[in-house]
């Protein structure tokens, strides 16, 4: 439904995207995960026709963003990363202007406005200027005046930020009940996670690593043994025990006095480290490693030299 | 059509607005009246007019032509915030003609600008200002008072498109006070220093105030320049000459905003 091939965007010669390429297959909620200036929200807007793209090609719902706007416009709907809604108007005021926008007729775009008030749980405050709505309601009706068509692709340019988590998961419970292609950026990892069938994650404008959340995950090289110790001076034998166990050099965190390496032989892993570290134990944990270490690994290499997560990478893999 | 359709869907929604909040509708209003109260009250016996003429005689027309330069910032405003709120954005996503989002928002300043000037002129009647060129005349004051905002509205959506730093909006709107100070508008140009006489003899804004002293019947202040002995000439070339600048310069700015 979502297909980009070698997309290219410079601003003032310095390129934003660097031959993205995207595939995204019907009824998918696709996550696009990287850091900020990675190129998400330009490869968003030229996806919804409202940036042109120097060099590649883009087809959404079958039409080519560059040749034929007024067909893709007509397929998508977009959640931008500011609520893009009137204050002063009221919901249902607002989804009749973006419904008439739609090429609506007034009756038509009433009558949408109606169920889709209905359907965001948004009919008891209809009437109500918009400036007197919470976070998430605003953001409920942007998602809303977004499905007026009934869209098959719809695009949501980080849609929780700013959110509080109750309202975040109203969002995502909305976005999981809409059944549409779904291309999602986000710098939540645990929304990715939550939401999303299938992740891209984007640095510096291409996309480095591309899978299900599971998929990515496994990329680290499985598991993961924690441990903490109970006073801080046995950080540092703890970190040499690890490090031996698993064979590849164990990272530390000294402020949670935690030691943390992957390691293949859970039950192993385990016995040896307590056996080793005993009375020093506090807390000993197996994890799967969580999206953010997988994202930390792919996009933080130029920053910070890459030494520990490049190690880690390499032993994982 | 559809950018006709469009455009007046855009438009009804700042008509909405009004609905919503009366106040916000002649907000334009306060600046305009104030002045008037100021100038007309407090620095109008200072002010040399001719002898038995009233300076509300004079001031109201030039006050007329600050309600429409006022309009520019008011334009900028509400384009600006359009873009900062991705109100902008959301309509360029919508299969809607584009030429609707700028088509709406000139709809809807040019009918506030009208509203707020019959409301200017209920104030000028209130002060003692009178229309004396019969209805023809009236007509074509107010006709070339909605032209220079025509024009300025270009000018305010183009800036407002095109002007992204903070700051630039404030500067604009103190830019208002010194280019409408720099006109005929409340004081005879003939009155001060010979080069800053002719710069604000040059003022569009002079030639449309002039005009409409003209066409009111009102006194005027004079002048033995060419362009003040044409202002009602010049008021027309004048928004004319600066709508022909700033209209491709304003749908140019638009469709880089998807470059």
């Amino acid at each position: 439904m979502i297909q980009a091939d070698g997309l290219r965007k410079s601003f003032r010669g310095k390129p934003a995207l660097d031959g993205f390429d995207l595939e995204v297959p019907e009824g998918v909620i696709y996550g696009l995960l990287g850091p900020n200036g990675a190129g998400k929200t330009t490869a968003v807007r030229i996806l919804t026709t409202l940036l042109a793209h120097d060099a590649g090609t883009a087809r959404v719902a079958g039409y080519d963003v560059a040749r034929q706007p007024k067909q893709v416009r007509r397929s998508i709907g977009l959640v931008g990363q500011h609520a893009a809604v009137d204050e002063i108007l009221s919901g249902r005021q607002n989804l009749e202007l973006f419904g008439r926008l739609y090429q609506l007729s007034p009756r038509q775009a009433r009558r949408r406005a109606e169920e889709l008030l209905e359907r965001f749980g948004l009919a008891d405050t209809g009437s109500k200027p918009v400036k007197h709505y919470s976070g998430g309601m605003r953001r409920r009706l942007d998602l809303a005046a977004s499905l007026i068509l009934s869209p098959p692709v719809l695009f949501l340019d980080e849609p929780t930020t700013g959110l509080d988590p109750r309202s975040r998961s109203q969002v995502w419970q909305s976005v999981r009940e809409l059944g549409a292609t779904v291309l999602l950026t986000t710098q939540y990892l645990e929304e990715a996670d939550q939401l999303a069938d299938r992740i891209a994650v984007i640095d510096a404008g291409r996309v480095v690593a591309e899978g299900t959340p599971a998929e990515l995950k496994s990329r680290l090289g499985g598991d993961r043994l924690d441990v903490v110790v109970r006073r801080e001076e046995a950080l540092e034998r703890a970190a040499r025990a690890l490090s031996s166990i698993a064979g590849t050099a164990a990272e530390t965190d000294r402020d949670t006095r935690r030691v943390s390496v992957p390691v293949s032989d859970r039950i192993a892993a385990i016995t040896a480290a307590l056996s080793v570290l005993g009375e020093d134990v506090e807390d000993i944990a197996v994890r799967r490693p969580t999206l953010d270490e997988v994202f930390l690994d792919l996009t933080d290499r130029d920053q910070t030299g890459g030494h520990g997560a490049k190690s880690e990478k390499e032993a994982g893999v | 059509m559809t950018a006709l359709a469009d455009g007046w869907t855009v438009a009804r929604r700042d008509l909405l607005h009004w609905v919503a909040q009366p106040i916000g509708a002649v907000f334009g209003l306060i600046f305009p009246v104030f002045i008037t109260l100021v100038f007309g009250y407090l620095f109008g016996g200072a002010v040399a007019v001719p002898p038995g003429a009233d300076y509300f005689a004079f001031l109201m027309p030039g006050m007329y032509g600050m309600t429409m330069l006022f309009g520019l910032s008011a334009t900028m405003i509400a384009v600006t915030t359009d873009l900062d709120r991705g109100v902008m954005d959301r309509f360029r996503s919508l299969p809607m003609a584009s030429s609707g989002v700028l088509l709406g928002r000139c709809i809807a300043d040019m009918l506030q600008s009208a509203v707020l000037l019959v409301l200017m002129l209920g104030c000028g009647l209130a002060v003692g200002w009178r229309p004396e060129g019969g209805l023809a005349g009236a007509a074509a004051a107010v006709g070339l008072l909605l032209l220079l905002r025509f024009a300025l509205l270009w000018a305010g959506i183009y800036l407002g498109l095109v002007v992204r730093e903070q700051g630039a909006l404030l500067a604009v709107q103190t830019l208002e006070f010194p280019v409408g100070f720099l006109s005929n508008a409340f004081v005879a140009p003939g009155t001060m220093p010979g080069w800053l006489g002719a710069l604000a003899e040059w003022n569009p804004m002079s030639s449309t105030v002039a005009a409409v002293r003209e066409l009111f019947g009102n006194p005027s202040w004079g002048g033995e320049s060419w362009v003040a002995q044409h202002a009602v000439l010049m008021a027309v070339v004048w928004p004319v000459a600066l709508a022909a600048v700033f209209f491709p310069l304003s749908v140019r700015a638009f469709r880089r905003l998807g470059r």
